[in-house]
């Protein structure tokens, strides 16, 4: 298969200017083909979700501009500069957490949020790539299927910074962070049976985490199981997604005609929501164009994990791939009410958010990845 | 290299290792997708007419227009019930986080009191979320202009126009025209709810109650498309409501008005009619009380201090007070000794000042108490002479002197165009039997005939009975509403319903007639001091309702306290040859005040210019 000896990049694209320059800034064709799509796209259901306003879309371009910048930057580190890069930003984010701790502003109630006078961000962000390349350069050093010790202080690398989170309260965060950790740790290699205790054990932890859980969150959980119990305050949102999304059929009601949207039933529809907006104005049909663009991009990331040369790279790229996966699929997922509302944006297509730049620097580190390959296989 | 297995990294090893376990993640993440694709299939696929549905009822709305409710006009087109814009503060529960807060901040531009917020939650309750719910009612310009200044701060509060009752002359007119409020409970189940669906408020008394169907009109519609906040995007059909009726009653807000000044600082009532149509002229309950609170619903305070005012405002004197005739039934009872025959009109008697039953049983006392002389039919009249009346029931008997009270109105509704009157009493030996459990006896007949003992009328009764004398017989049914206008523009009018007419000789009505005239023009009638000598022909009987009796022991009636001072009555007609008011007055505790009063209103009448009702406009 191609696949293992995979041709030289010079030779790979028709196009000599392009894939020049391409190569030059370390960027992976296929791969931006495939974003730049995805974020059209986004653009375009953007321009009706946000009301046809100018601004929203001028916003959302400059950040997206912003975002790519960062994906350039990061594409330009070679994956050994990274693994050597993991420890510290780990340890940086980690040390960031603890203090939004103490001394985090507050924020939508919730405490995550770190105030430098001229930026805000979330430490947790950093978090989305730091766990995943710090727990990667571990691994790298380790033999692989990894032993019960380093699985434990791989755990501990996931569950202290996704504890810190839990606590800020960001609970759907905390469950992407630990879901990206144990991505690295499936892919390295986890023994099955420990997978099956894991099960049983989290299995066994949902009563006591219901415990310990906010009104709000368990309302949330409550509202998914039966979003018709209150259907003008926590199943709202639900119900009228829901609408947005059936009524819109096949083909949709037309770009800009949506009803749900536009005269406000749907709430969060440029944010949150963003899918519902997708699926009442272009259909069944739009929904899937949409869903397209999100495999073509995940599915580029598996490749370039499959074919990545060393054990931190494959480990990285699979779990930054398989993590973009899952953010498309519990944001998706809610918004046709097959999982309980967590604050997860659509991404690259809804509005705003820190974690854009975070994922476009995810997308650096893959086409780092993959432009960084020497030409000898192993 | 089996030693070294688990030492040294196997790099090809770990590499399919990490490749299969990538296969495994691809398939599950396919296998996700397919779950998506396969939700969206069955939500936008099998459920799609389902949603749409749903997405309809969310978007198109059929909103009802309220229809504007009829106005009153008295008989020059004075207006006396008109609609007046109100602008409310109103919250739209879904747009709002945090009520109590928003609630709060907005204390701080307008004053928001304990009672507005217990009606808010109260409505709240009632409505569910999804109706925005009045916040505070009858915000003034100054505090819109501060409301309009902050709105930005307020997603989800608006300031919501409304139309509603006003009375601009107040207390003047309550007596007849009533009030509407707010629709309760109890009425709201017995409303037609599709009509009543953009309605809040209902007639609950007076006119503004018996003519609730004409006053209301027909609900439109408007097939709209709303946002989420309820607020109208398109209008895509509209059915316009049928606006209410316009009344125009017969009453002469000159006459109306003139009789609430002349009663000013007393308690009673005042009745004009014309008698040639049975229109009212006036109908005057004193003390009255403004109705423009209660549209809105009248504070708790307020409304305990109207109820437990000792002058009892909010009782409607004029249909539902039930007083003595007193002497104001002489002239009733010598029609009725002259009806049935029962008397001769030449017949007299010596007067001593006070009558004995042939058999010596009991003494009735006149209220003069030596005595009127020699006293004739017409002279009894005039003087008011109690022992002639005590002779005249005694020969007559009860039964025939209540049928002739019955036939001129008395002891029943006048069936005057309001729900509220009550009958008065005409009591028959049947009626005490059932009731007290006792024998009628020959002085219950006796006290009759001088219009005390058991018998009750209203000043409506009163007015609607003079008003028969003033046309000998024939008479008609009281009535307030002298035509309506429809919203096309069309005439109502109302059609005066002639009563049973009570025939009567010429000469007897002359005779009866002329000794009322004498009450008011002769030196010897009763009200000729307290009425004076009108500009106009003018016929009347004088009565004093006792209140305390003195047992026929002279008290200097100064020495008397006013709240047991005499009722006074007045009954009384003009022009006599051309009748054109009747009216009736009561005064409680008011000793001899009626005629003056009456002279007062009578006067009202006669100076106004025109007082023909002018003709209904030609459509």
């Amino acid at each position: 298969m191609h696949y293992r000896h995979p041709p030289h990049p010079e030779f790979s694209t028709p196009h000599g200017s392009t894939r020049s320059l391409l190569q030059k800034w370390h960027l992976d064709a296929n791969l931006l083909q495939a974003l730049l799509f995805l974020i059209s796209l986004g653009l375009f259901i953007l321009y009706s979700a946000g009301n046809e306003d100018a601004h929203t879309i001028e916003g959302q371009c400059i950040r997206l501009l912003f975002a790519m910048a960062v994906l350039m930057g990061v594409a330009q580190i070679p994956p050994y500069r990274l693994r050597s890069l993991a420890p510290w930003l780990f340890f940086i984010g980690l040390f960031l957490l603890l203090a939004v701790m103490a001394i985090g502003d507050i924020g939508k109630g919730a405490r995550r949020w770190l105030d430098f006078g001229f930026i805000r961000f979330q430490p947790s962000e950093i978090m989305k790539l730091a766990i995943p390349m710090y727990l990667a350069s571990l691994l790298h050093e380790k033999i692989l299927p990894p032993r019960l010790k380093t699985l434990l202080i791989a755990l501990a690398i996931v569950l202290i910074p996704a504890g810190l989170t839990a606590l800020q309260p960001d609970l759907g965060t905390a469950l992407m962070l630990a879901l990206t950790g144990f991505c690295v740790i499936f892919l390295a290699g986890l023994p099955y049976r420990y997978l099956l205790i894991a099960l049983a054990i989290a299995a066994g932890a949902v009563p006591i985490l219901w415990h310990f859980m906010h009104a709000y969150q368990q309302q949330r959980v409550l509202t998914f199981l039966n979003p018709e119990l209150d259907p003008l305050g926590h199943g709202y949102h639900i119900i009228q997604s829901k609408i947005a999304i059936g009524s819109g059929g096949l083909f949709g009601k037309g770009w800009l005609k949506g009803t749900q949207s536009h005269l406000n039933f749907l709430p969060e529809h440029a944010t949150d929501f963003i899918f519902a907006v997708a699926g009442e104005e272009l259909g069944l049909l739009g929904a899937c164009i949409l869903l397209l663009a999100y495999a073509w991009v995940i599915g580029r990331g598996l490749f370039i994990a499959y074919t990545a040369q060393d054990t931190f790279s494959r480990l990285l790229a699979g779990s930054l791939a398989i993590t973009f996966f899952f953010n498309v699929f519990v944001n998706i997922g809610m918004v046709c009410g097959l999982l309980p509302v967590v604050g997860i944006p659509l991404p690259l297509v809804s509005y705003g958010g820190t974690s854009m730049v975070t994922l476009m620097a995810a997308f650096g580190v893959l086409m780092s990845i993959q432009t960084h390959r020497r030409l000898w296989s192993k | 290299m089996p030693s070294l297995q688990g030492l040294v990294k196997n790099h090809p090893q770990e590499k399919r290792l990490f490749q299969r376990r990538l296969w495994v993640a691809g398939a599950i993440i396919l296998s996700l997708f397919i779950v998506l694709i396969a939700r969206l299939i069955f939500l936008q696929f099998f459920e799609h007419q389902r949603y749409t549905a749903l997405s309809d009822d969310n978007q198109f709305a059929l909103l009802p227009i309220t229809p504007p409710r009829g106005l009153i006009y008295d008989r020059h087109g004075v207006l006396l019930a008109e609609n007046r814009p109100i602008f409310n503060l109103m919250l739209a529960p879904t747009k709002i986080k945090n009520i109590p807060a928003t609630i709060k901040d907005l204390q701080t531009l307008l004053s928001i009191t304990d009672e507005d917020l217990k009606y808010f939650d109260k409505q709240l309750k009632q409505n569910g979320r999804f109706n925005p719910v009045v916040l505070k009612t009858k915000l003034s310009e100054d505090e819109m202009a501060r409301f309009y200044v902050n709105q930005y701060r307020f997603p989800g509060i608006d300031v919501q126009a409304e139309l509603v009752r006003y009375y601009p002359l107040g207390e003047n007119f309550v007596s007849a025209l009533g009030y509407v409020g707010r629709i309760n409970v109890q009425e709201l189940k017995t409303l037609d709810p599709k009509n009543y669906l953009g309605t809040h408020y209902i007639g609950k008394l007076g006119i503004e109650k018996f003519y609730e169907p004409q006053l209301h009109g027909q609900v439109g519609y408007q097939q709209v498309e709303t946002d989420a906040n309820g607020r109208i995007v398109r209008v895509l059909q509209r059915t316009p409501p049928v606006s209410g009726h316009d009344l125009h009653l017969s009453i002469d807000s000159t006459v109306q008005l003139a009789a609430m000044r002349a009663m000013s600082g007393q308690r009673g009532a005042i009745v004009a009619i014309d008698p040639r149509t049975g229109q009212v002229l006036a109908l005057a309950s004193v003390p009255g009380y403004d109705p423009n609170p209660f549209v809105f619903g009248i504070s708790p305070d307020e409304y305990t201090a109207l109820r437990d005012s000792p002058d009892r405002p909010l009782y409607n004197r004029a249909i539902r007070g039930q007083y003595p005739l007193a002497s104001t039934i002489k002239p009733f009872s010598a029609i009725a000794a002259l009806y049935y025959n029962a008397v001769d009109p030449d017949w007299t008697i010596s007067d001593p000042g006070y009558y004995t039953l042939p058999n010596g049983a009991h003494t009735y006392r006149d209220w003069k108490k030596k005595g009127h002389g020699r006293v004739s039919m017409a002279k009894a009249i005039t003087v008011s002479c109690d022992t002639y009346f005590y002779q005249v029931a005694r020969i007559l008997g009860i039964d025939r002197l209540g049928n002739m009270l019955s036939l001129f109105g008395y002891g029943a509704k006048t069936g005057l165009d309001v729900d509220e009157e009550l009958s008065g009493l005409v009591p028959t030996p049947a009626w005490k039997l059932k009731t007290k459990g006792e024998k009628w006896y020959l002085g219950d007949t006796i006290v009759a005939g001088i219009g005390q003992g058991y018998l009750l009328t209203t000043p409506m009764q009163m007015a609607e009975a003079v008003s028969g004398i003033a046309m000998r017989g024939h008479h008609y049914q009281p009535s307030l509403v002298a035509y309506q206008t429809l919203s096309q523009g069309k005439i109502m009018p109302h059609i005066p319903k002639a009563l049973t007419p009570i025939y009567l000789s010429d000469d007897h009505w002359n005779l009866v007639i002329n000794a009322m005239r004498d009450v008011v023009a002769s030196g010897a009638g009763t009200a000729h001091y307290n009425f004076g000598v009108p500009p106009y022909s003018v016929a009347a009987k004088t009565g004093t309702g006792q209140v305390y009796s003195t047992f026929g022991q002279e008290i200097k009636k100064t020495g008397v306290p006013k709240h047991l001072m005499d009722n006074s009555s007045f009954i009384a007609f003009a022009p006599i040859e051309n009748p054109q008011i009747a009216l009736a007055v009561v005064v409680e505790n008011g000793g001899h005040a009626a005629p003056s009063i009456a002279r007062q209103v009578m006067d009202a009448f006669f100076n106004e210019e025109e007082h023909a009702l002018p003709p209904p406009p030609t459509p």
